[in-house]
C-alpha cells in the first residue's frame, strides 16, 4: 500500500511539472524530463562539458539521486545493470570527449544485449563544433552505429523534444542504447519549458502487429509436433513475457532451454527446462537441437555460440521464430513461420491454438544425455572430492546459500560460464551478464548498477581476477555510496578462458595469460570494504555465510583451481553436436 | 558467381546523419555502393535515396533492407532488379571546341545519341545526355576515341517503380491510422 501511494504521489508530481511552463535553462529542462520520464537515478562522471548539468542537479537531489563512479565505462555498465534487473530505461551522464568514448564499451554492449539506456554527453559550445576545440569528439559519429539512435543537441529548443524522444525509442519495440549529444551553449541558454512523453514516430514502428495466419501456421506446427524443442531467449524478459511463456510451454508440454541472457526467465527447477545452450551449455538440448522435429525459438537471435556451425545447425528440423525484430528473421536460420511481434502478445494467441499435449517420450530422451554431463562433468565441478576448490563448486554454494533468490551478476570468461552454468535462478531479471560484446569489466558496475535497481534483493558479483582488475576502481563507488554488493572473486591467477583455449587449440602456449595479481582484500580494505581470502574447501562454506550475513559491500576471494576448465564445450565454428567433455571421470 | 545489379530505395526523415546510418549498414554487410542520389521526395521533411549495389542474391538485400528499415530515421527501405523499375542516369561531356570543330560530326553525334549541347565557348562544348549507364558510356566511348573527353562526370541513377502507387504512401496512410488510433486510447483513459 506504501508503495501505491508512493507511486501516486510520484504520478501527480509529474503531473505537476508537466502542466507548469516556466522559462528554464537548458540543464534545468534536462533534469525536469528526466524527472517527468520518471527517473530517480542516473550514474555518472563531470566534466567541463556537463557542469551546468551536474549544477542544476544540485538543486534536486531529494528526488535524483546522482551516482558518482570513477570511470565513464562504470557509468554506462551500472546503467545497463540498473536497466537489466528493473526493466526501466538506464540513465548515464557523461561530460564530452574522453567522457563520451570512455562511455563507449558500454554503449556497444547494450546494443548487442538490448538494454533500454539513454546515455547522455556533455559536447563543446555549439559554435566551436568541428573545430578540434578542447575535449571534442564526434560522439554522434562514433555512436551512431552502435546505438539505437544517436542524435545531437545544438538549441535548448530541442532539449526536451530530444529527452523525450530517446525514452520512447530506448525502451520500446527491442530496446537499446540512445545517445544524446548536448552542446554546453543549448545547457546554458533558456527557454519556454513544456514536457510531452512520446508515444508515436511515423518512421519507427516499434512493435509489428501480430499476424493471425502465421499465429495459426505456428500453432499447427507446434499441434503437429512429435519431438518440439523452445529456444528461450532475453527477448522473453525484455518483454515482460514470462508468465505467457510459462503457459505457452505447459499447455504444449514443449520441453525447452534457455541462451545464456536468457536463463531467468524462467525458473531453473522447471519441469520442462532442459537447460542452457551454446557453447558451454548443456549437452542434451544441444544434441537434441539437431534431432527436433519442431523447434521453437523465441527471443532469440541464433548467435553463434548458441548455434555452432550453421551448415549443420538444426537441419532436421521446421524453425517457428518469435521475434519482435523482424530483421533478426533468416539472419542466421532460416526459418519455416515467422511471428514477428511481441511475445506478450503473440504468445498467448498461439497458446491458444494450442492441443494440450505432453511429450514423455521425447522428455526422457533427454535423461541418459543429461546423466552422461552429470557423471562426466558436473559431479565433478559441484562436489570434488579433492583437490583445488573449483569454480563451479562455489558458484554452487553461493547460489544455495542465496536459495537462487539473488541477483547473480557476472564479468565475463571462465566464472561466467560457470555461474551460467550453476547458478539456480527462481525469480525473473536474475541475470546479469554480458552476453553479446562478451565485455571484460562489466561485472562490478553491473552489480552496483543492479543493486540500485534492485536494492531490496542480494546482489552477488561473480568476477575474475582478469575482469575485476578492469574495473575495480569501482571499489570507490561502492565505498562512496556505500552499496551493499558481495563480490565473489573466483581467482585462478588466469585469463582463464584464453588460457583453456591455449591448452585446448594452442598447444598449452600461455602466452600473456598467467597473471601477477595484487591482495585483493587488502585493495578492498583500502576502500573500506570487508574481505576475506579463502584458499581451503573447509573455509568455502563459513566464508559465504559470513559475506551473506554481513551488512554491506564484501569481497570473497577464493582461489580456485589455477588450471580449471569450462566443460562441455564445443569448439567454435564446430557443429554443436560436436561436444567436447574433458577427462575427468 | 555473376553478382546481380539492385536498386536500394530508401525513405528517410530529412535529419543530419542519416546517410551516415545508411552507409554503415552496407560497410559492414561488405557491400560497395555503386551509385548514389540522394533528393527531397514530394513529401515534406522526407528524403529519398536511390542507392545502387552488386550482390549475390536477393537474400542478401532482404537482409540489408531489413537492417536499414529498422533505423529509427528510416521510413521505408526497399530493393528491386532493373526489371521492376524505370531508371535513369544523366552524364556530362566536356570537350574541346577545337576538336569537335576538326571532328565535324555533330550532328551525327546528336543524332545518334539524342545529346543535347548545354554550353559551347571558344574553349569547350558540353554535351548532355540522359539514359541507362550502357548508353551514357557508349558515347563516352566513341568520344574518348574519336574527339578526345577533356572531362566526364555520370550522376547516380534515380529510379521509379513500374508499380501503380508509391509505396512510401500506403505506409504513410496506415501509420496515420495508427496514430488516430494511439491518440484515441489516449483520450480514453
Amino acid at each position: 500500500m506504501r508503495g501505491e501511494n508512493r507511486m501516486g504521489e510520484e504520478a501527480n508530481a509529474r503531473k505537476e511539472i508537466e502542466a507548469r511552463e516556466e522559462i528554464l535553462s537548458g540543464s534545468e529542462i534536462i533534469v525536469r524530463a528526466l524527472m517527468a520520464e520518471g527517473v530517480d537515478t542516473l550514474f555518472g562522471y563531470p566534466g567541463g562539458a556537463v557542469i551546468p548539468i551536474f549544477d542544476a542537479l544540485y538543486d534536486h537531489k531529494e528526488r535524483m539521486r546522482h551516482i558518482l563512479v570513477r570511470h565513464e565505462q562504470g557509468a554506462v555498465h551500472a546503467a545497463q545493470g540498473y536497466a537489466r534487473v528493473s526493466g526501466k530505461v538506464g540513465v548515464a551522464l557523461v561530460t564530452s570527449g574522453p567522457g563520451a568514448t570512455n562511455a563507449i564499451t558500454g554503449i556497444a554492449d547494450a546494443m548487442m544485449d538490448s538494454t533500454p539506456l539513454v546515455v547522455i554527453s556533455g559536447q563543446v559550445t555549439s559554435n566551436l563544433l568541428g573545430s578540434d576545440a578542447f575535449q571534442e569528439a564526434d560522439v554522434i559519429g562514433v555512436t551512431q552505429p552502435i546505438t539505437k539512435w544517436a542524435h545531437q543537441v545544438r538549441r535548448v529548443e530541442e532539449i526536451a523534444w530530444a529527452i523525450s524522444k530517446a525514452f520512447y525509442i530506448a525502451s520500446s519495440g527491442r530496446p537499446g542504447p540512445v545517445v544524446i549529444d548536448i552542446a554546453k551553449d543549448a545547457q546554458v541558454n533558456s527557454c519556454t519549458y513544456s514536457y510531452e512523453r512520446t508515444t508515436f514516430l511515423r518512421s519507427y514502428q516499434p512493435v509489428p502487429e501480430p499476424e493471425e495466419d502465421r499465429i495459426k501456421q505456428a500453432a499447427e506446427l507446434i499441434n503437429r509436433a512429435k519431438k518440439p524443442l523452445a529456444l528461450v531467449g532475453q527477448g522473453v524478459t525484455l518483454g515482460n513475457a514470462e508468465h505467457e511463456l510459462q503457459a505457452f510451454l505447459e499447455k504444449g508440454g514443449i520441453p525447452f532451454a534457455s541462451t545464456t541472457l536468457g536463463l531467468s526467465a524462467m525458473p531453473s527447477g522447471h519441469p520442462l527446462n532442459r537447460g542452457m545452450l551454446g557453447m558451454h551449455g548443456n549437452v542434451a538440448p544441444n544434441i537434441k537441437s539437431n534431432e527436433c522435429d519442431v523447434l521453437i525459438a523465441i527471443g532469440m537471435r541464433f548467435d553463434d555460440r548458441v548455434t555452432g556451425n550453421l551448415d549443420t545447425y538444426a537441419k532436421q528440423a521446421k524453425v517457428i521464430h518469435f521475434d519482435i525484430d523482424l530483421s533478426e528473421m533468416d539472419k542466421n536460420v532460416m526459418t519455416t513461420v515467422k511471428v514477428v511481434g511481441d511475445a506478450k502478445q503473440t504468445l498467448p494467441l498461439v497458446t491458444d491454438y494450442l492441443e494440450e499435449r505432453t511429450h514423455p517420450e521425447w522428455l526422457a530422451e533427454f535423461e541418459p544425455l543429461h546423466e552422461k554431463e552429470y557423471d562426466r562433468v558436473i559431479r565433478s565441478e559441484l562436489y570434488p572430492e579433492g583437490g583445488a576448490i573449483k569454480m563451479g563448486e562455489v558458484v554452487n554454494k553461493v547460489s544455495e546459500a542465496t536459495r537462487g533468490k539473488a541477483i547473480c551478476v557476472t564479468d565475463v570468461g571462465q566464472h561466467q560460464m560457470m555461474s551460467a552454468r550453476y547458478f539456480k535462478f527462481t525469480r525473473h531479471r536474475s541475470l546479469v551478464t554480458s552476453g553479446g560484446l562478451g565485455t571484460m569489466g562489466f561485472g562490478l558496475p553491473a552489480g552496483i548498477g543492479a543493486k540500485y535497481g534492485a536494492p531490496d534483493r542480494t546482489v552477488c558479483i561473480f568476477v575474475g581476477d582478469g575482469g575485476l582488475q578492469m574495473t575495480m576502481h569501482e571499489f570507490g563507488t561502492i565505498m562512496e555510496h556505500a552499496v551493499d554488493v558481495k563480490i565473489i572473486l573466483l581467482n585462478n591467477s588466469y585469463l582463464g578462458m584464453v588460457r583453456q583455449w591455449q591448452e585446448l587449440f594452442f598447444e598449452e602456449r600461455y602466452s600473456s595469460t598467467r597473471m601477477k595479481n595484487p591482495d585483493f582484500v587488502k585493495v578492498a580494505d583500502a576502500y573500506g570494504i570487508k574481505g576475506r581470502k579463502v584458499t581451503r574447501r573447509e573455509e568455502l562454506d563459513g566464508a559465504i555465510r559470513e559475506m551473506l550475513g554481513h551488512d554491506g559491500a564484501y569481497l570473497l576471494e577464493v582461489v580456485v583451481e589455477t588450471k580449471g576448465m569450462v566443460y562441455p564445450m564445443v569448439p567454435a565454428g564446430e557443429s554443436i553436436t560436436n561436444i567436447l567433455l574433458g577427462n575427468s571421470q | 558467381m555473376s553478382k546481380t545489379l539492385y536498386t536500394i530505395t530508401v525513405f528517410s526523415e530529412n535529419r543530419v546523419g542519416v546517410l551516415n546510418q545508411i552507409t554503415t549498414i552496407f560497410t559492414r554487410r561488405q557491400l560497395n555502393i555503386e551509385t548514389l542520389s540522394v533528393s527531397p521526395s514530394t513529401i515534406e521533411g522526407i528524403h529519398k535515396f536511390t542507392i545502387t549495389t552488386f550482390a549475390d542474391d536477393e537474400v542478401v538485400m532482404k537482409k540489408l533492407v531489413r537492417l536499414i528499415d529498422k533505423r529509427v530515421d528510416i521510413l521505408k527501405a526497399y530493393y528491386n532488379t532493373d526489371e521492376d523499375l524505370v531508371h535513369q542516369e544523366l552524364a556530362l561531356y566536356k570537350l574541346s571546341t577545337e576538336k569537335v570543330l576538326e571532328h565535324g560530326s555533330i550532328e551525327y553525334l546528336v543524332r545518334k545519341y539524342n545529346v543535347r549541347i548545354l554550353e559551347i565557348s571558344k574553349d569547350c562544348v558540353v554535351f548532355l545526355k540522359a539514359g541507362h549507364f550502357a548508353e551514357t558510356q557508349a558515347l563516352f566511348e566513341e568520344l574518348a576515341n574519336t574527339i578526345g573527353v577533356l572531362q566526364f562526370v555520370r550522376s547516380g541513377r534515380i529510379a521509379i517503380t513500374k508499380s501503380k502507387v508509391e509505396r512510401l504512401s500506403d505506409m504513410l496512410a496506415k501509420r496515420e491510422e495508427q496514430k488516430r488510433a494511439l491518440e484515441q486510447e489516449k483520450v480514453m483513459e
